[in-house]
This record gives structure tokens, C-alpha cells and sequence, in this order.
């Protein structure tokens, strides 16, 4: 994206609110967030579940309408934006999901390729080239044409990684990607994770329960009713 | 340089492995689809089969235009006008021989076991050609004799063994309206809807077989044209020249005035065509169910890439193309089924059933109408794919 400013902060957030709901029924479930990620950092979000970290997220990756406040996505604003808008925007946020959401039908190379494939301007070859690539960046070169059924829970979070990264964005987004792994998993998968997005410049925004992963993050933000504590 | 640029565009082909990832589904969907399509292949078929039966011997005539009353109605209903009518229409300067056909259903008694059946009988000059056949014009010679027939082997067995007796050398003679007759010759032609059989014989001895004929009138009036003479150019002054006791066809109009009654004075092609539209509704059914349940299975999938910056268009075109993979891998063995069953069709009821280019394109436009029909229905579950639900 040529308007993407190099000096902007990735992210920022002013006053941002969300409501679930219509009525009686009506419920604040962000209360004026205010936040910003600057290029390159690693930023984990904790808190109880049902706080709104999910819905933080889904808002940040376009995927939801903002229904009030500003929310500037590499300086974009996402209040108001049209559907098109949030899905060109959405090419340049990898995600990584709670389960792995790979497709089933495509091998772990071809799920890669999936990510490759949003790029414009490479040759079919090159894609190629760079799935594979990033596959072996993640360890799995021996796994290329396993399909996500014979990979186990940890290498299909790699894939995930590899297939979020593929599309080369710049801000990473991680749903609690180490919940479904053992300890000892989940810490490679992270470390992998920060050491692969730095290489690209790219910032992370991490939701997280496991506090054996808080080390890795440049920030801590602390999420409790909608609300975020002041950083400690 | 449109190569090239398409190897740059090319991606994954997303539908294609979804579907084939699946065996069980898309055998399924096959199976289906090529049910529907066999059945439409048949149906259509023997609608064309039984029409074309109709017209088994007027496609033979050897004729550019044929005469014949404007009281006719079809094959079976067909009245007489003047002979005279020939020798006018031979004043016309493109036309160079005629020939004048009676046409009429007659008892056959057969040499077997002494039963009756109607025949078409067809009497002519044998001098004159009357079909389109390099053999015909030797057996015609034979029934210069008085009481001879030529029997045609393609009618139902009812009629006797006779060019099974004929061929071992057999004396093979019988009664027709009452009167003695010898086989003198075998031709193929045809049963059709209106005659189970047929037999052709000299004007001679036709007039014989049925004294009850008016002298000088027949039924059918073959005219045969210089070679590159425009056919409707003469038809319509020759309608013009001749009196209104006549009418004047060219052999093709001829050929489908016949179907036309049939057509539109019986229920075959509403039954038939009906018969075909239920094919078509059971396939349409069967690919949106497995459209439909594939679409929902992979929903979070579908989610995913929209999650990671696919639009919308392009999952739609994924199941577009799941649509139209599976249209073209089930007409493939709908045809060739299509083709073994039209065997035998043919061999079992010696109906003119063939695989007609204009039939095959039909169905297969019907089949893919079917699997993007229901391939659009499907893609409205696609609208459920929310991004925002899989975190």
C-alpha cells in the first residue's frame, strides 16, 4: 500500500468504544480504549475471558465495524470505512487464530501458498518458492505435502504462523495461539513467532491467558471490564 | 504474453482440490449428476426416437417435393387427389420425373399361423424411382409380374418369418386384402408409429389388392428436380399453378408436417419432456445439497480467507467453479451411458434412436444449468461466513 506511512504509529487508538447487543439487552463491552503500537513492537494483551480482548481484536483486524472512536490502522481510519476498504486493509494484517484454521483440503504447502497468493505482482514460481521457504523458516521443510490432518497441533500452528507471514503484513495479530499446545510447544511457537516477525519489521499484537509467554513482549497491556488498566 | 500473464495470476486451485480431497462427495455428486443426465439423455431420446419413427419412409423417398392432398392429415389418414396433377407439374421446366404413390393400410394375412394385421402398402410405377437405395431399382423389376411384393424385414414380428423363409429360398406366398400374393423381394424401411409393417407392390397390382381405389387418384406424388433448382422457389409456383386440390411440399416440410402430427395431436412429447424436466429437478436438488453441505462444512475455512483479505467475489468464484467442475465430470459419463443405453434402445426396439450433436449440446447446457444454478443457491450460505465469529 503506497499510503502507508513509514513514520505513522501502526496502530492507534483514541477513546474507542463497542456495544454488543440492541435494548435492555445492550452491553459496553469496550470502554474508550485508548492505545498505540508502534513499527515493530511486540505488544501482549492479558485479562480475564469476557473482557473484550477478542472483540479489541476483531475490530483492529477489520473484521467488525467501529461503532465509535477512532481507530487508525497504519494510519487508516476505520471508523466509517467501507467494507472495501477494511478488506484491502485486511491483506496487510496476518492473523493467527486460537485453532490453527487451516483448509483442510490443501497441504501445508499449499496452505502457505494461500497467504503467497495475496501478493501481486509474483510469478505462480515464486510464490511457490516462498511458501516453501517460509516453511522452512518454521522448521516443517520435511512436511510440505502433509495435509493439516497428519501434522500435529504444534506444526499446524507453524503452518499457521508461515501462512500468516506469507502475505507479508505488517502488523500480526494472535488469538491465543498457544492454548490448544503443550508448554514447551507453545514456547518455541512464540519465540518463532517474535524472532520471524521482526525480521519483517512487523508489529504483534498477542492476546494471551499463558503467563509462561509474558517475557516475550515489549509491552504488557492489562484488560479488565472493557476497560484497560493503566500499564504497570 | 496473455500465457505469461496468466501464469502470473495463476493461483491455487482452491475448487478444484476442495472437490477432489472429497472422494466420497464428489462420487456422490457424480453419481447424481450423470443419473439426472442419463435420464434426460433417455427421455429426450425417445421423444426424437419416436418421431423420427414416424417419418421412417418418407425419409427414404427418393424426391426434392412431394404432392399431396390438402385433406391429409397424417400417414395415417391420407386422402387421394388427380394423377393428372403429376403431368401438370411436369410442365414445370425445373422438374424431371415423378412419381405417382398410392398409400394405404391393407390386411396382411400372415403365412404362419393365418392371423390378420394391417400394412401400409405403397403402389407405384415400377419403372419409376421410388427410394433412395442402389438395390431398390433391381427388386422393383420384380414386380413387373402381376402379384408381387416386396416385404420389408424391419416390420414386427407379427407379420410372420417371412425374410427369414424368403432368404432360405423359401416360396413364400400369402393373402393380402384377400388375395394371393408372392414375396418376391426384401427391403428395410421401418415401422413407425402409424404401420407395424409395410409392403410395396405395382400400381397394377395395388389397384387389385384394392378395387375400391377411384380410378386415377392417388395419395402421395413424388417430384424430383434439376440438380441445383431452388426447391422453394418451385414449391411456391408450383402451388400457385396447380389447382387447390393439391398441395405441394418440399420433401423436408413434408418430413416434418408428419412429425407435426404427432407432436401436437398426441402426448408423447408433453410425457416425455415432462419425464426429462423431473430428471433435470432431481439433479438440481442433488448438486445443491452437496453444494450447499460443502459450502457449510468449510464455512470457517471460508471465514479464514476472508479473515486474511480474500474477498467475497473470489470465495464466490470458488464455488462457481466447484459448480462447473462437477457439471463437466458428471455429463461425461451421462454421455457415454447415454450412448451404450441408445444401443440398446436400438437393438431391443428398433426405435432410430441416435446421439444427435444438437441433443448432446442441449443437455449439456441443461447440466450446466443445473450445477451453476444450484452452485448461486449455494453461495447465499456463503453470506453466513462472518470473519469476525472464528476468533
Amino acid at each position: 500500500m503506497k499510503n502507508i506511512n513509514n513514520n505513522t504509529n501502526t496502530l492507534n487508538i483514541a477513546s474507542l468504544n463497542h456495544w454488543y447487543g440492541n435494548g435492555e439487552m445492550r452491553r459496553h463491552v469496550l470502554q474508550s480504549i485508548s492505545m498505540e503500537i508502534l513499527p515493530g513492537e511486540v505488544v501482549l494483551l492479558t485479562g480475564p475471558s469476557g473482557c473484550g480482548k477478542t472483540t479489541l481484536l476483531t475490530l483492529i483486524g477489520a473484521l467488525r465495524k467501529v461503532q465509535d472512536g477512532d481507530l487508525k490502522v497504519f494510519g487508516k481510519q476505520l471508523f466509517g470505512a467501507s467494507r472495501k476498504t477494511r478488506q484491502n486493509l485486511r491483506k496487510n494484517i496476518g492473523m493467527i487464530f486460537q485453532g490453527h484454521n487451516l483448509l483442510r483440503c490443501l497441504t501445508a504447502e499449499q496452505n502457505v501458498q494461500m497467504g503467497a497468493d495475496l501478493l501481486n505482482g509474483f510469478s505462480y514460481k515464486a510464490r511457490r518458492a516462498q511458501s516453501r521457504e517460509w516453511l522452512r523458516a518454521v522448521g516443517l521443510e520435511d512436511h510440505l505435502s502433509k495435509l493439516p490432518h497428519d501434522l500435529s497441533g504444534g506444526q499446524k500452528q507453524r503452518v499457521a504462523i508461515a501462512r500468516a507471514l506469507a502475505a507479508r503484513p505488517k502488523l500480526l495479530l494472535a488469538d491465543e495461539p498457544t492454548s490448544a499446545l503443550d508448554s514447551s510447544t507453545g514456547r518455541e511457537i512464540v519465540d518463532l513467532l517474535k524472532k520471524l516477525a521482526l525480521e519483517q519489521s512487523c508489529s504483534v499484537l498477542m492476546v494471551t491467558h499463558d503467563p509462561r509467554i509474558l517475557d516475550v513482549a515489549d509491552r504488557l497491556l492489562r484488560m479488565e471490564d472493557g476497560q484497560l488498566l493503566p500499564s504497570v | 504474453m496473455k500465457f505469461n500473464n496468466f501464469f502470473k495470476k495463476r493461483k491455487i486451485p482452491l475448487a478444484w482440490l476442495l472437490l477432489t480431497r472429497q472422494p466420497l462427495r464428489i462420487f456422490v455428486a457424480i453419481a447424481g449428476i450423470a443419473f439426472a443426465g442419463i435420464l434426460m439423455f433417455m427421455q429426450l431420446g425417445f421423444r426424437d426416437g419416436l418421431f423420427d419413427a414416424s417419418v421412417t419412409v418418407h425419409k427414404l423417398f427418393d424426391a426434392d417435393l412431394v404432392l399431396i392432398s390438402p385433406r391429409s392429415k397424417s400417414s395415417i389418414s391420407m386422402s387421394g387427389f388427380p394423377r393428372r396433377r403429376l403431368v401438370q407439374a411436369m410442365a414445370h421446366k425445373d422438374v424431371i420425373g415423378t412419381t405417382a404413390v398410392n398409400w394405404n393400410f391393407l390386411l396382411w394375412r400372415n403365412p404362419e399361423n393365418l392371423s390378420t394385421r394391417s400394412i401400409l402398402a405403397l403402389g407405384f410405377e415400377p419403372s419409376n424411382p421410388l427410394l433412395i437405395d442402389s438395390d431398390f431399382e433391381r427388386k422393383a423389376k420384380t414386380l413387373k409380374n402381376k402379384g408381387r411384393v416386396l416385404f420389408d424385414d424391419l416390420s414386427r414380428d407379427e407379420f410372420g418369418p417371412i425374410s427369414s423363409w424368403f432368404k432360405s429360398g423359401r416360396l413364400v406366398e400369402t393373402e393380402v386384402a384377400g388375395k394371393r400374393v408372392r414375396v418376391s423381394g426384401i427391403v428395410s424401411l421401418g415401422p413407425s408409429f402409424g404401420a407395424d409393417g409395410n409392403l410395396i407392390t405395382s400400381s397394377e397390382t395395388y389397384l387389385e389388392l384394392s378395387p375400391g381405389n377411384p380410378k386415377g387418384s392417388i395419395e402421395i406424388g413424388l417430384v424430383r428436380l434439376e440438380k441445383g433448382s431452388d426447391i422453394e422457389k418451385v414449391v411456391r409456383s408450383l402451388n400457385i399453378s396447380l389447382p387447390s386440390d393439391v398441395k405441394v411440399l418440399s420433401l423436408k416440410s413434408f418430413i416434418d408436417f408428419e412429425k407435426n402430427y404427432w407432436k401436437s395431436s398426441t402426448s408423447i412429447g408433453f410425457i416425455f419432456t415432462l419425464g426429462a424436466a423431473m430428471g433435470f429437478i432431481v439433479g438440481c436438488v442433488i448438486v445443491y445439497q452437496i453444494l450447499y453441505s460443502d459450502v457449510s462444512d468449510h464455512l470457517p475455512e471460508y471465514a479464514t480467507l476472508m479473515a486474511m483479505g480474500y474477498n467475497l467475489r473470489t470465495l464466490l468464484g470458488v464455488v462457481a467453479r466447484e459448480g462447473f467442475i462437477l457439471s463437466i465430470m458428471g455429463y461425461i459419463p451421462a454421455y457415454v451411458s447415454g450412448q451404450a443405453l441408445y444401443a440398446l434402445v436400438r437393438s431391443s426396439t428398433k426405435l432410430p434412436v441416435e446421439m444427435s450433436f444438437g441433443r448432446a449440446s442441449i443437455i449439456f447446457c441443461l447440466i450446466l444449468f443445473m450445477c451453476m444454478g444450484s452452485a448461486i443457491a449455494a453461495m447465499k450460505k456463503l453470506a453466513d461466513a462472518d470473519p469476525a465469529e472464528i476468533f
